[in-house]
This record gives structure tokens, C-alpha cells and sequence, in this order.
């Protein structure tokens, strides 16, 4: 038995030795095959830009149509060819793949990859005290699967039947039909194919988040001493677990009907007169395994926004954060009802009522969980001595689009109001505000803040306050008259309005919406330029620039493999010990045992300072 | 100061467990997921109705024979590599394969049974799904294969042994994992066929 133990022992410590050298690295190994987390996380963030910037022109070209439905577009025409029609408008068809891509790219590629990809990747090893993830292996092969996956996604964009058109919930028989619609044909099976790459990549980041949080964590982290940003990046990773294999099935059986003649989702279909084959399928069970990934995943896109920002807010408001075990308790209440609430997307499917109002008070409570964040959030900043960083400013944008997206939440939640609602711009208004947003800011306050101990240097923040204030008032212009749309009745995906009467007022309000558009992607070329730039010129950056208490900032500022030179500190008190009384600095990072703050100490923790001891095998048991 | 200690070791066993091993169990559950999902598909269609009702080939009892006797060898395998038996690990292992591709080859033969009976994969979704559910767990046991080559292959180099348990005990799990999966869509077909 003894031998057993000293085997196992000489294994990890074999593992710790081979992760403290850089051996051998050249171009290839450090840059592009790296199996460093903290390289692998610059990858995602990269693309993630690059698929951001796309998924916004994407927005923009739609906007234009909308926007200016009688302008002349023949300018594009080097960019789009074809798709501009001889008269200089934009190709009806096209205008569907456009809302299609637009919607794909912003979900999976920025807002999953982008956002879990990056910060997962990099504060999860940096926070909890790790060299590097459970496996750097996977990790690396997750961000080329995502990488082969974005590649297949953006061919299909140039290819001549034009990319997948179907929206981006690929609802058949339009997604199955190549006669439906030409972005059906080549385009939809790249975009499956792209898919299911897709899904092997976040199941291989997820295993490796989860794997990582539960086993590698130093010694004193207890899961009571997790920053929230692990519990976010947490909790996301095992939603992402349980539904994207869901998604998995969706896209298998459509492959089938698509490829291989079955009738999973198609029956009794007439083109021109003529049945097709297929019998016995069922559209709605397409969407009912759609929404059982789709729903989760918006909280997948969320969920980590949530935790980049309840440490931000805590950092900068210099306070611990309001209700610690109320914001694990809300993250954890918000993904178990995640995966209770899909059929609310589905409240027009000719469902039973009595199902849809079961569905209907499921998704009613997650206002509570939303709300309790909201109020921790509000609660943090009060009376806080505030700090308005760029980071914190995108914070509260968040906490601000968060509430008002929210809100419309509950009367989409409603399946009476639904009916009404449905499919209009009310909808398109209130997601893109709560999680499309909402999330982008927080992955951008994350930017701001952990820029420092990415690059090594300081990101510009007088850009960083012009882009602040440029993005939050042209979001809000962009997306707040959209209720108003919406509420009128106006449908989403429509390409025209001008011909319809009913529809033909608001022409002013949709041109307002459309140039603040444009506003607001010219804005993050601010940002665009303000990450490069700083990546070369900007100022260096101090070891702990936002005075945070969290494990990241005790590494150097340029972490090599292996993230701590020498041995990982050990952890004895929670990260949120800001403005402690009678502590001499504001902050108290994690690593400062009690015996050194005996100044600034409670009852309860000069307790724990007998369990410290001299040794550095040591730790603080969490004390019950 | 030896308490300390103390409380450190129970602490870390506590909380701390094999990585890849965790990371398994981890793809067992995106597996277990995939497979509820297809399945409670399969009752949400059939609830539907329209569908087709066929006789399952009694062949599929003798696979399921074969994948459970696949589970018992493998598990004979494990616990020779326990008791650090070198030789009967090898016998285990072989007899294990042999089994699966056995029972691969068997599955395949059913799909041509099938057809006999004119249950199709393009046709009523209720043979469609069959073939389906039945196509993907062989994928699965294909990996599963896969990984008892490796086992085969560092068993024979004498790298099985009770202090490197590792890899055998991460493909016993999977393999007792995959022939229960089996079992359960097996039931499933028979109770909802």
C-alpha cells in the first residue's frame, strides 16, 4: 500500500516539474499548437474579435436594408457581388442568410467560444491556484476544433448557393429542404457539419473547465473560497455538458433527413403539387430538441458574463460582494431551471395550455434568481468607494442592460401576451438586450481587466471610456425603439416593409435604430484599435493594477508555463476581503494568511490561525 | 503539528479525484445525454402516432448476451490487473475484444435481418430510430474497441499492473458504461418497439 502512495506521489510531482520549464518551445509549440492555457485563451479571444467584427458588418449590411429601404447599395457590390441585385438592393435571399449568420456567429462563435473560451481558459488556472488545466492536451484540442469549425462556417459564407438561411434555430422543413430555400442546400450542411465541430470543442473545453475546478484547485481553496468568476465559468461548463450533446441529436437526425431520405421532422410536404416521400416526421420535435439546448444557451452566454462582473464590481466598488452564497445560490438556481423552461419558446406551436402554463411559471421564476443578482449588484456599488475603470464601466452596463432586457423578460415569459408578441421585434429587443448585450459587455469589462495580465501591459482608458459611452448609448438607441416596433406588430426576419400598409409606418424610427447602429460598430473599432495598439505601446502594467485580491495578480506580470515560478500560494481567506476594518490597505489578497492581518481580523478567523501553522503543508480547513 | 498534517491529507482526499478519471465520467454523461435525448424523441414521436410497429429479431437478445459476457471478462480483467495475474489480464482483455467486435459484427447482422423484414433506415421513423440509436452505440463501441486495443497493446508490454491501474480501471468503467447503455436501449426498444 505504502508503495502504491509514493508511486502516485512521484507521478504528480513528475507532471508539476515538466510544467515549471519551457522545454524546447519554438514558433509552432508557443503560438499555435500551445498547449498553454493561457495561449489557448488569447486564440479564443483573437477569433472571437474577428468572428465579433464579422457577426457586426453582418448587422450592419441587414440594418441598411431596413433601415434605408430605397437606397441605392450598388457600393457593396466588390464586397457581396452578386448578392446585390442589378437594381442595388440587396438579394431577398440574402438578406435571410444574413439574419441567419448574424444570429450564429453572435450566439455560438463570440458569445460561447469567445467568452467561455477566453476566460475559462485563462482565469480559471490563474484563480484557482493550478499550473495549468486538467488536460493541455484537449484544451488545445478544443480551440482547433473550434478553429476547423469556424473555418467550415466561414466558407460557407462565399460558396455560390449562399450560407445556411434558415434563422439560426434551423427549423425544418426550411433548414431540410434545399427547395425551400437555396442557403438550404450546401450552405446548411456546412453549417451542420460546422456545428457538430462546434459541439466536440465546447464538450472538450467543458470537461476540461469542470475536471480542472474540482481537482486541481491549490491548497485552501475550498469551494467557499471560489471567486465568482469560477462559479460562473463553473456552472456554465456543466450547463454546457447537458445540453450541447441535446443539440448533438437535433443536428444528427436532421443530417439524416437531409442526407440519407429519413422523415424525423418532415411529413406530408408538397412542392409544386408534388408530395415528397417523406412521411411521419414532426417539425415540433426539432424544436423541442433544439430549445432544450437552445434555452440553456443563453445562459451558457450569461453565465460567465455574470462572474466576470461580480468580480469586477467587487474589485471596484472596494467592498466584499453583497450575498456571496446568494450569488452561487442564484448562478445554481438560474442553470437547474434552464433546462425546465424550453416549451416558452414554443407557446405558438399549438401546445396543450395547460403545458404552456406550466412552462409559463417555470420560466416566471427565474426572475427571482435575476433579481436577486440584480440586487447584490446594486447592493455592492452602494456606498461603495467607487473606481470607474473602464471594466467597472462595462460592468454596470451590463448590471443596466441586464435589468431592462430583464424586465421585457416577464411578458414574454406570459403566454397570453406571447401570442401577441411572438416573432416580432419585441423579441429581437429584449434578447438582444438581456443576453446579446448584456454579455458582450461583460466579456468586454473582462478584457479591460484582465488585459494587464494577458499582454503584460495597460490598456488605454480614456479609449476605453469613449468606447464605453459610444457602445451603451448606441445599444440602447439601437435596441430600445425596437420594443416599440415590436409592440406595433412588426415580425422579425421580414426583409421589406414598404410593401405592406399596415407596416409602412415607422420608417423614421427603423432609420434611428439602423444609424446607431452603424454608431455602434464603429465604435469597437475604438476598442479594435486600443487592443493592438496596447498590446505593443501601451503602458506596463504594475503587478496588481486594479488592487484585487484574487490569485491571478500574485503570478508575475508575464506568467510563464506554469503560471508561479516557484510554489502555488496556498489560499486562506475568501477574495473578496476589500475595505476590511482595521485592515491597513483596502484590500487583503487571498494568500495573506489571518496571523499577518491580526489588526483587522474577526473572532471566528483568529480561530483559524491556529490551523495555519509554519508549515507550508498547512491549510485552513473551511471551519464549520 | 502532526495534526495539522492530518487534516490536510483528509481534506485533499476529500475534494480531489483522478483527473482523466473525473474527465471520463464527464464524457459519460455528454453520452448518457445524447442518448435520453434521442430516446425521449423516440417517445415524443411515437406518441404522435403513425407508427410503425414491427417485431424486434430475437438475434438481438444473443448481442445483448454477448455484450454482458463482454462486461464479465473485462471485469475478470481488471481484477487479475488488480491482483497483479499477468498473464490471465492478457487472456481477459483478448477474450473482451473478441467479444466486441463480435458483438459489432452481430449488430451488423441484424441491421441485414432487418431489412429482410423491410424495417428501413429511410422509411417510418420507428425502424429509422432503430437504426439510429443501435448506429451510434456502435460508434461508441468502436471507440470503446479503440481503447481496449491500447489496454491490449500495454498489457502485453507488462505496463498493466496493480500500481499502474489507471488505464484499465478508466476502460473498464467505459466499457461497463457502454454494455449498460446497451442493456438500456435494448429494454427501451422492447418496451416501446
Amino acid at each position: 500500500m505504502a508503495t502504491a502512495d509514493i508511486h502516485i506521489t512521484e507521478e504528480t510531482h513528475h507532471d508539476g516539474h515538466e510544467h515549471d520549464h519551457d522545454h524546447g518551445s519554438n514558433f509552432w509549440t508557443t503560438y499555435i499548437f500551445s498547449t498553454d492555457h493561457k495561449m489557448i485563451a488569447k486564440q479564443f479571444l483573437i477569433t472571437g474579435i474577428f468572428w465579433a467584427l464579422l457577426g457586426g458588418t453582418l448587422s450592419v449590411i441587414f440594418r441598411l436594408q431596413l433601415g434605408f429601404p430605397e437606397a441605392e447599395l450598388g457600393w457593396l457590390r466588390p464586397f457581396l457581388g452578386d448578392w446585390i441585385t442589378s437594381q442595388g438592393k440587396i438579394d431577398p435571399e440574402f438578406y435571410l442568410a444574413l439574419v441567419t449568420m448574424h444570429g450564429t456567429i453572435m450566439v455560438f462563435f463570440v458569445l460561447t467560444a469567445g467568452l467561455s473560451g477566453t476566460f475559462s481558459n485563462f482565469l480559471i488556472p490563474l484563480q484557482i491556484g493550478a499550473r495549468d488545466m486538467a488536460s493541455g492536451f484537449m484544451n488545445m484540442l478544443s480551440y482547433w476544433f473550434f478553429f476547423v469549425s469556424s473555418i467550415i462556417m466561414l466558407t460557407s459564407l462565399f460558396i455560390e448557393t449562399g450560407p445556411a438561411s434558415g434563422g439560426w434555430v434551423i427549423y425544418p422543413p426550411l433548414s431540410a429542404l434545399p427547395q425551400a430555400i437555396s442557403g438550404s442546400g450546401l450552405g446548411m450542411t456546412m453549417w451542420l457539419v460546422s456545428m457538430a465541430l462546434f459541439i466536440i470543442s465546447t464538450l472538450l473545453g467543458g470537461i476540461n473547465y469542470i475536471t480542472t475546478i474540482i481537482n486541481l484547485r491549490t491548497k485552501g481553496m475550498s469551494f467557499s473560497k471560489l471567486p465568482l468568476t469560477i462559479w460562473g465559468f463553473f456552472f456554465t461548463a456543466i450547463v454546457g455538458l447537458l445540453s450541447f450533446p441535446v443539440l448533438f441529436s437535433a443536428v444528427l437526425l436532421l443530417i439524416f433527413d437531409r442526407s440519407f431520405g429519413t422523415s424525423f421532422y418532415l411529413s406530408d410536404i408538397y412542392i409544386n403539387g408534388e408530395a415528397l416521400p417523406n412521411q411521419g416526421g414532426s417539425p415540433i420535435l426539432f424544436q423541442h430538441l433544439f430549445w432544450f439546448l437552445g434555452h440553456p444557451e443563453v445562459y451558457i452566454v450569461i453565465l460567465p458574463a455574470f462572474g466576470i462582473t461580480s468580480e469586477i464590481i467587487s474589485t471596484n466598488s472596494r467592498k466584499p460582494i453583497f450575498g456571496y452564497k446568494a450569488m452561487v445560490g442564484s448562478l445554481l438556481f438560474i442553470s437547474l431551471l434552464s433546462f425546465v423552461v424550453w416549451a416558452h419558446h414554443m407557446f405558438v406551436t399549438g401546445m396543450n395550455p395547460f403545458l404552456g402554463s406550466v412552462f409559463m411559471i417555470l420560466t416566471l421564476i427565474i426572475a427571482v434568481p435575476s433579481a436577486v443578482k440584480v440586487f447584490n449588484y446594486l447592493t455592492t456599488l452602494w456606498k461603495g468607494n467607487i473606481r470607474f475603470t473602464p471594466a467597472m464601466l462595462f460592468s454596470m452596463g451590463l448590471v443596466s442592460f441586464f435589468i431592462s432586457g430583464g424586465i421585457t423578460g416577464i411578458f414574454l415569459g406570459s403566454a397570453a401576451i406571447d401570442i401577441q408578441l411572438h416573432d416580432t421585434y419585441f423579441v429581437v429587443a429584449h434578447f438582444h438586450l438581456v443576453m446579446g448585450s448584456a454579455s458582450f459587455f461583460g466579456m468586454v469589462a473582462g478584457v479591460y481587466h484582465w488585459y494587464p495580465k494577458m499582454f503584460g501591459r495597460m490598456m488605454d482608458a480614456k479609449l476605453g471610456y469613449i468606447h464605453f459611452w459610444l457602445s451603451f448609448i448606441g445599444i440602447y438607441l439601437v435596441f430600445f425603439p425596437m420594443h416599440y416596433i415590436g409592440i406595433a406588430g412588426y415580425p422579425r426576419r421580414y426583409y421589406s416593409f414598404t410593401n405592406f400598409d399596415a407596416l409602412n409606418s415607422f420608417t423614421d424610427l427603423n432609420m434611428l435604430v439602423s444609424i446607431a447602429a452603424i454608431l455602434t460598430l464603429s465604435a469597437q473599432f475604438i476598442f479594435i484599435f486600443n487592443f493592438f495598439h496596447s498590446m505593443w505601446r501601451g503602458r506596463r502594467a504594475p503587478a496588481n493594477p486594479w488592487e484585487s485580491n484574487t490569485l491571478e495578480w500574485t503570478t508575475p506580470i508575464n506568467p510563464g508555463h506554469g503560471n508561479w515560478p516557484g510554489e502555488i500560494p496556498t489560499v486562506y481567506r475568501w477574495p473578496y476581503d476589500y475595505s476590511k476594518p482595521g485592515a491597513e490597505k483596502d484590500f487583503i489578497p487571498q494568500h495573506i494568511p489571518f496571523s499577518e492581518t491580526l489588526e483587522s481580523n474577526f473572532e471566528q478567523e483568529n480561530e483559524l490561525i491556529k490551523l495555519e501553522g509554519t508549515d507550508s503543508k498547512a491549510i485552513v480547513i473551511d471551519g464549520k | 503539528m502532526t495534526s495539522d498534517i492530518k487534516i490536510v491529507d483528509d481534506a485533499k482526499k476529500q475534494l480531489s479525484m483522478h483527473p482523466k478519471k473525473f474527465g471520463l465520467w464527464l464524457f459519460i454523461v455528454t453520452v448518457v445525454m445524447i442518448f435520453a435525448s434521442l430516446t425521449s424523441a423516440y417517445i415524443v414521436r411515437q406518441a404522435e402516432g403513425n407508427w410503425f410497429v414491427f417485431e424486434l429479431p430475437w438475434q438481438m437478445w444473443a448481442t445483448s448476451g454477448i455484450i454482458v459476457l463482454s462486461s464479465v471478462s473485462m471485469h475478470w480483467a481488471y481484477i487479475s490487473a488488480k491482483r497483479d495475474n499477468l498473464e490471465s489480464i492478457k487472456i481477459a482483455i483478448s477474450i473482451t475484444t473478441i467479444l466486441a467486435v463480435l458483438f459489432l459484427v452481430g449488430q451488423v447482422y441484424i441491421w441485414g435481418l432487418l431489412v429482410d423484414e423491410n424495417v428501413f433506415l429511410v422509411g417510418n421513423p420507428s425502424g429509422s430510430f432503430l437504426y439510429i440509436l443501435s448506429g451510434l452505440h456502435g460508434l461508441h463501441i468502436v471507440s470503446g474497441v479503440i481503447f481496449l486495443l491500447i489496454v491490449l497493446n500495454s498489457t502485453f508490454k507488462y505496463k498493466t499492473h496493480s500500481k499502474n491501474l489507471v488505464q484499465i480501471e478508466m476502460c473498464t468503467t467505459y466499457w461497463h458504461f457502454l454494455g449498460g447503455l446497451w442493456i438500456y436501449l435494448f429494454i427501451f426498444l422492447l418496451l416501446n418497439h
